[in-house]
């Protein structure tokens, strides 16, 4: 026995898995050019909508068709895990079926591993129709042209070919189709390959082995420019997804801080401004004009993003024909991260203004003002996504930065400053209701 | 009927020495719109029904500063929030009634970062909870076997996760209580949130409120309920726009049980 396929296989590994741990490592650091923020707070809470929302599906299920397919597909890609883990123990050591010593067990595994398989493999084809045959409204909105359209189909395609490869593998392989234990469905394919002397059915077996196990690599591998990102860090997302009542906008401390000043009788008004904690002068910017001025959560929440569509269908704006899609907003927030992550890998780890920003280049100011902040979008993400989060922090920026605000809104904010109210009445009057 | 409603301030009580179990916050639709004034008063005739030992703050109650935070503006909303809170404080406030969805998250969520803590309850809450201790009673009246729809307000339903305070309240009326099919914590905006109601809305195919009031209508209710002076006003407007005026009415859910016992 030669030992070069072992040595072929490793390098193999590594490489796959090397180059995975590499693009992780930009993943990580990209997200952290975001904010700080506290997030130690509720640990039980996070702990329990992350096991019911990521791990238990919870959220999918709430459209039934979709979120049953997409649990067999989820499961299904779980437990065959478990058959990689052979191929890898394998391909490095040279054993053929190591977990077949397990005996009527292993006939077990892969017999369920082979229901799961065609189980998968149907739910595939049927996303797949839903995408393109039916047509589904949600797929076919103006942000899903491009890469996100063919993103969505590769995706598929990839695991259409790793089911066949698997059934095929099975299917061909004399010895299995030996132990006549396990092979409840690769027994049907078999038929076809009947008539191959053994020698073509080994080179069958032993090119979808290594087709499969590669083929596995290379999709790790894709996980990262692709929204399928989603089946690592759905995970994460919802364990620091919002636990705060969804109305509850969070509060500017910076803002607090100016407030009180303001407020305080005692303070001098031209006193120069108290050195900041960390020595620093810099001056606070309010609120977000690109993704450095987000919280590291709302760009984890970019890279999470499925862009299933379901946020954006359920958006009161976007389903009465207004600019504003919640799901475009993530994705243009992903996308932005990623040319700025770009930058810096460009300009030796330091960000060299490009003239650009998410607002303005990416985000328009008619988008962010369509949003009524009635909070369906939040509800209705699979994976606890706040798009909501990033509208009203761009908002703040166009409000508090630029004075950008609607005409409209600058006449209720000055009625809510002189008369305490947003419309221009009496602070006297307000208790007139009484005697009318 | 106005000299029926006993109104008294947080400033008389405190004359007095004295110190009401709550505080109703009327907020400024309440206040100044002539639809949601209607509410107001139907809300003080329960809370006068019951016996309800409450105070306004009338002439020194703000804009909580809802539609500024929305809007962006922290520093307008902040500066309201603290002007309230110094307020509420100094009169020792303790549990706070409010028939305005956006005061209500508004005070309950956002006021105790700034220093103001209270037990904020909405209208729907309020009477649920007299109605449970027997303080309050609800009969049909007029409303008996009526198909009555409810409009859940975004930020009562899903920014707060009341959905059944005001169905329990419908359902006491012995009403039909039909849901539209975007309901509960599916329901559709009716887009007034978000300081939507102070500004024309984005060029697109349809009005929000056009949609909603379309999808109420769909289930033939006699009477769409609503839990918001706000979403009152769209669901009003869209009912126009749609020429039911004449076959749908709507109304407060505290109009409702007010209205049903000739109050």
């Amino acid at each position: 026995m030669s030992i070069l396929p072992n040595i072929l296989f490793a390098l193999i590994l590594i490489a796959g898995i090397g180059y995975f741990a590499k693009n992780v490592k930009k993943l990580i650091r990209n997200i952290k050019l975001g904010h700080d923020v506290d997030v130690s707070d509720n640990t039980s809470q996070r702990w329990q909508n992350m096991t019911r929302i990521a791990l238990g599906q919870s959220k999918m299920v709430r459209r039934p068709i979709a979120g049953f397919l997409h649990i067999i597909v989820y499961v299904g890609f779980v437990i065959i895990n478990i058959e990689v883990l052979e191929i890898i123990i394998d391909g490095l050591f040279g054993t053929h079926r190591i977990f077949s010593a397990m005996g009527g067990f292993y006939g077990f595994l892969i017999g369920s591993f082979e229901i799961l398989a065609l189980l998968v493999f149907v739910s595939v084809i049927i996303f797949w129709i839903r995408r393109n045959i039916i047509k589904l409204k949600r797929f076919w909105k103006s942000e899903m042209k491009g890469w996100p359209k063919s993103d969505g189909n590769i995706i598929l395609y990839f695991e259409m070919i790793l089911m066949t490869l698997f059934l095929v593998m099975n299917a061909t392989d004399v010895h299995f189709q030996a132990m006549n234990n396990g092979n409840v469905i690769s027994q049907f394919i078999a038929p076809l390959f009947s008539n191959m002397s053994e020698g073509t059915l080994h080179i069958i077996e032993r090119g979808a082995w290594w087709l499969h196990i590669v083929g596995i690599l290379i999709f790790l591998n894709y996980l990262y420019f692709s929204k399928h990102l989603h089946i690592l860090l759905a995970f994460p997302n919802t364990y620091y997804g919002k636990v705060k009542p969804k109305g509850q906008l969070d509060n500017l401390e910076a803002v607090t801080k100016e407030v009180k000043m303001m407020m305080d009788p005692d303070a001098d008004p031209f006193a120069a401004p108290a050195e900041d904690e960390s020595g620093t002068d810099d001056v606070a910017k309010f609120g977000a004009s690109d993704v450095q001025d987000l919280n590291w959560v709302q760009l984890l929440n970019a890279y999470t993003c499925t862009e299933c569509g379901r946020c954006t269908d359920e958006c009161p704006a976007n389903q009465t024909g207004k600019k504003l899609s919640p799901r475009k907003i993530m994705m243009d927030t992903r996308d932005r991260l990623e040319e700025v992550g770009k930058n810096i890998d460009a300009n030796n780890g330091e960000f060299k203004d490009d003239g650009k920003q998410l607002l303005g280049d990416y985000i328009t100011n008619e988008e962010l003002w369509a949003c009524t902040s009635c909070n369906a979008c939040v509800q209705a993400c699979p994976v606890s996504i706040d798009p909501l989060s990033i509208i009203i922090d761009m908002r703040r920026y166009l409000v508090m930065e630029q004075s950008a605000a609607p005409a409209e809104l600058n006449n209720m904010m000055t009625n809510i400053e002189n008369n305490g109210a947003p419309w221009p009445y009496n602070q006297m009057d307000r208790l007139n209701w009484k005697d009318e | 009927m106005s000299e029926l409603l006993k109104v008294p301030t947080m400033a008389e009580y405190m004359a007095q020495g004295k110190q009401p179990d709550v505080l109703f916050w009327v907020g400024c639709a309440g206040s100044f719109d002539d639809r949601a004034k209607k509410i107001t008063k139907a809300f003080v005739k329960l809370l006068n029904k019951a016996k309800v030992d409450f105070a306004v703050l009338g002439t020194e109650e703000s804009c909580t500063g809802d539609p500024a935070k929305r809007a962006g503006n922290e520093f307008l909303f902040q500066m309201q929030a603290v002007t309230n809170i110094e307020v509420l404080n100094a009169y020792e406030v303790k549990k706070i009634v409010t028939a305005c969805p956006h005061c209500f998250n508004t005070i309950k969520n956002e006021y105790p970062e700034l220093g103001g803590h209270y037990e904020v309850m909405h209208h729907t809450q309020f009477l649920k909870s007299l109605l449970d201790e027997g303080k309050l009673t609800i009969e049909g009246g007029q409303y008996k076997g009526k198909r009555i729809t409810f409009h859940d307000p975004c930020y009562l339903g899903r920014a707060n996760n009341v959905y059944e305070a005001p169905r329990d309240l419908i359902q006491k009326l012995e009403a039909e209580l039909v849901e539209m099919k975007n309901c509960k914590s599916k329901g559709l905006c009716c887009g007034a949130g978000g300081a939507q109601m102070f500004k024309d809305a984005e060029k697109g195919d349809k009005e929000v409120n056009v949609e909603r009031t379309e999808q109420a209508i769909e289930v033939k209710p006699d009477i769409i309920a609503a839990g918001c002076p706000f979403c009152n006003t769209m669901m009003t407007d869209g009912v126009k726009a749609k020429d039911k005026e004449a076959e749908v009415d709507v109304m407060d859910i505290a109009e409702l049980i007010a209205n049903a016992q000739d109050l």
